[in-house]
This record gives C-alpha cells, structure tokens and sequence, in this order.
C-alpha cells in the first residue's frame, strides 16, 4: 500500500488500452452487398490461360475476421454443406481441408463457387443466400485448411469429429499457387 | 433526472411488474399458485420477525447501556427474567425455521405430483433468439411445429421438454411455472398446469446473447375447445396464394433466400433452421415478440431484419419495395 499503487493501475490501464487497438470489425448489421456480378471472374481456369485478376476488395472485411468465421461456420452446417463436403474431409464433393483447389484458393475464388455453383453437383447458392453469407461461407473454408489467423478461427468443433480443432490445423500450401494470398 | 428523482421512477415503475402478462404472483398456473401460497408463508413468518427484532433493537437503543458494576452483572445473569425469554427466543426461531422447511417440503411435494400425469407434451428448443415449439403426438401426421408461441388447454397438465441448440438459454414464464434452463446437448423438462385462460409472455431468463432482451414466447392458455379448434388448424397446410401480389410474394418466397432457412407446410419452402411460417400470420408477434403482428411491422421486419434486432441470423437481403410488399402479402395470409 504505498505510492507506487496508483501507478500500477495506470499501467495495467495503458495495457488495457492497448487491446483496443486491433479491434475486429463486425458488418453483420451494415446494409447488404451491391448484388453485382464481378466484370471478371476471379477463376484461374481460363482457356488459352488468361491473367489472374487482382483479390477483390471485399476480402480484406472477410478473410481472418473471427465474426464472419463464426457465421461461416453455423452456415456450412445448417446449409449442409457436409453433405457432400464432409466437415472438410471431403466425400461426395472434393476435400475443403487440403491443398488442392480445383477452382482457386483465395477468399473471392471460393465466394465465387459458391455464388456460381460448379460442375459435377456444386450447385449455385445466388438466390439463395445473401452475398455476405457466400462470403462468410468462404472466409470459413479458407480457416479449414488452416490459411485463416489462429486466434480468428473456433477451437471448438460443432460436430461429433475425428479431426483436430482448428486452432491445430496446419497450414496447407494453396495450390494452384496464384495471387497474394 | 436527479438520483432522488430516478428512484422515485424506478419506484413508480416497479409495480407495473406486479399484474398482466409477466406475473410471477398471478397464480395462474398450478406452479405458480403454490408458489404464491409458499411465498406468503415466507412473507408473513419473515414479517413477524422482522418486527419482533427491529422491536427489540429499538427497545435496546431506549434503554441505553447501564454502567455495570461486576456485582450488578452478577446479579443480572441470574436475574430471573432474562432465562425465559431467551429460551422462548430460541423456540421461536426454531419453530419458525421448521415451519418454513416444512411448508417448502410440502411444495415440492405438491409440484411433484402434479407433473406426475401429463396429457400433453411438447419440445421447446431454444435458439439465438427465439424458440422453437413442436407438439409431439403418437401419429406423427398430428405434430405440429410452430415458434416463438405456445397453446396450452386450461387443466390439462403439460410436460415440456427443453433442448437447446446454441447456447444456454432459460424459459421463465412467470404466470405458469419456472424458470427452468435449456442447455446445448443435454435435454431438462418443466410442467405446467395451467389454471386460468388468458395470454401471457415468457421470456428468456438466462442472458444469452446481445438480442436475449428481444427472445419471448407468447402463451396462450384457453378452453380444452379453444385450443382443440387451434391445434386443427395448424395441422393445415398453408393456404394458397390468391391474388396476382399474393402470387409473387410466394413466388419470391419460395425460390429466394427465405426458403434456405424458412419451412412452409404445403409448399416447396423446407428450410428447417429457422421459425417454421406455416400459420405465422396467426400469431401476436414477430420474431419472438420483438414486434407485435401488424403489416407496418412485418414490411419493416422483412426489409431490415438487422435494423430491428442487431446481430439475428435472418440476413438483410436487400429487397426492392415491390418485393418486400408482395412477400409482406403472402406472409398475411398464413392464418
């Protein structure tokens, strides 16, 4: 009990003021997307192989925000994506937790599948959800194979799984390697 | 509003929580009567107390401490008024204190018994924010599912099962019976027997979430016949479109988004995740009595879910005004 008292809160208050600084930005209750189809599409597949167009600006909102995980997350389960998708593992549709990416691995490419649906039973979600949610959908399957913050993503499963929790996922190389990740 | 001035409000206010719909005094239900009943012993024993001790301090503080001598004191502790009333005190107490244990053995007894027939029984599941109801019957053509309300007949004792599917919730409805807590992956129960008709409002008793202020439940407690005649009519599909804007509100309804998530019984829209619409138009509310059913209200709903309860999973779509009144259209007519 001696002066040094009011010092020590100030301390722990500078620290305390210290974690605002990197506040996550949560947009769930901003007004919807523009409902506009992109001029390119952000695939790498184009035949006679075109340039591969920069990351749409939307992903910097998305991509690692634990929110927009969160959501993607009750999303990939109550649209059933595990149908097919298995809860990453793959079965009926490809694998979503390994480092292959028959359609692109970045944020605005996986939106895109899931906005435009893909050969051989993906089906086109436009319509049928909002395009935040295609979007929070992708920010989770990119946190899936472990490209997403650890501290963004859930340490704890929904699902009766085999697999180990998120935040032990390691890191899978995108491949096709195109563009910033 | 000064301190003084907010406490007299608040004094003002509180009375209000005494009578209508959120009751916990009401005894409307066989719970809550025994309850009451329980509570008034508790009041009138606990208020005899209180009495006879604030009585005693005050006399304490009269009197005043007398300089004692050590002869005084000896003379004091034999004195022969003192021994008796002590041993009274102490009687009282004890018959005071068995008394409330056996009143509130005998209310367990009784709420017991009561939960020991049920005729009617239900589900409830709890989500973020609001509640999913299911009637179960033995031919599952006569299930009916609903949200955010729930019928019951009068007498008719009925067991609730309480599941969860996010986070720990609680149903309190404070007229009937409660609280009891729902909790993700595990199942409890409540009884009610209902004891008096009227309309009444539960509510979430456990925080939950950002919006657990906006998660109700509006309960219906009605003739055996009332509710018969309600539980026929949800067993219906929806009725169809019939206007050209009924038509299209349907239409939108069941190839865009609110089919993902919305079911309505008889049409293509199967959602299972979100409250089922079916006979939606029949009940007092929106989205767990966030607003009460007027079209103003469900056009504003419809338009901008988020504006009006932050943070639900129903997503801001973005429709035009012609597609939020023709949607707004159809909804109306699910009677």
């Amino acid at each position: 009990m001696s002066s040094r008292f009011p010092a020590r809160f100030l301390a722990l208050g500078l620290i305390a003021a210290l974690c605002g600084c990197q506040r996550e930005n949560r947009q769930d209750w901003n007004k919807p997307h523009a409902r506009a189809v992109p001029a390119t599409s952000p695939d790498t597949i184009f035949p006679g192989g075109a340039a591969v167009p920069p990351l749409d600006a939307r992903a910097a909102s998305f991509e690692g925000n634990a929110h927009v995980i969160a959501r993607g997350q009750q999303l990939f389960a109550t649209m059933n994506c595990s149908g097919c998708h298995s809860h990453g593992g793959g079965g009926m549709g490809p694998a979503l937790m390994d480092d292959k990416w028959l359609y692109g691995g970045r944020i605005d490419q996986i939106a895109a599948s899931i906005m435009e649906g893909r050969p051989n039973g993906m089906p086109s979600w436009r319509g049928k959800l909002t395009d935040q949610q295609m979007w929070q959908l992708a920010a989770y399957v990119r946190s899936l194979s472990g490209q997403v913050r650890k501290d963004a993503v859930s340490a704890r499963a929904d699902e009766v799984s085999n697999t180990p929790p998120q935040t032990q996922v390691k890191r899978e190389p995108v491949l096709p390697a195109d563009g910033p990740q | 509003m000064t301190l003084r001035g907010a406490a007299w409000a608040l004094l003002a206010i509180l009375p209000g929580g005494c009578a209508g719909a959120q009751n916990a005094l009401g005894g409307e239900g066989a719970e809550g009567s025994n309850f009451v009943q329980l509570f008034t012993v508790f009041m009138i024993v606990c208020a005899v107390m209180y009495v006879l001790i604030t009585a005693g301090l005050l006399i304490a503080l009269w009197r005043r401490r007398q300089p004692l001598t050590v002869e005084d004191r000896r003379h004091h502790e034999t004195s022969s008024a003192i021994r008796p009333a002590l041993i009274g005190w102490t009687a009282l107490v004890v018959a005071g204190l068995t008394a409330l244990t056996v009143a509130s053995f005998f209310t367990d007894r009784s709420n017991a018994a009561n939960s020991a027939s049920p005729k009617l029984s239900l589900t409830v599941t709890a989500n973020q924010w609001w509640w999913d109801v299911e009637y179960q019957s033995a031919d599952a053509s006569r299930t009916v599912h609903t949200a955010n309300e729930i019928h019951l007949p009068v007498g008719v004792p009925a067991q609730v099962t309480l599941k969860s599917n996010d986070v720990i919730h609680s149903l309190w409805i404070p007229n009937l019976a409660g609280k009891q807590d729902l909790i993700p992956g595990r199942v409890t129960d409540i009884q009610f027997v209902p004891r008096k008709t009227g309309n009444y409002r539960g509510q979430c008793a456990e925080f939950c979430g950002i919006q657990h202020t906006l998660m109700a439940l509006d309960v219906t407690v009605e003739s055996k016949a009332d509710f018969q005649r309600w539980y026929e009519a949800q067993l219906k599909p929806a009725p169809p479109p019939a206007t050209p804007q009924q038509l299209a509100g349907y239409r939108y309804f069941a190839t865009r988004e609110c089919s993902s998530c919305h079911n309505i019984g008889g049409t293509p829209a199967s959602g299972q995740i979100a409250p089922d619409l079916t006979h939606f138009a029949s009940r007092r509310s929106i989205a767990a009595g966030t607003l009460p059913m007027t079209r103003a209200n469900l056009a504003r709903w419809v338009a901008d879910p988020q504006a009006v309860k932050k943070g639900n999973n129903m997503p801001t779509i973005g429709m035009t005004d012609a597609e939020v009144d023709s949607v707004v259209s159809y909804l109306e007519t699910l009677k």
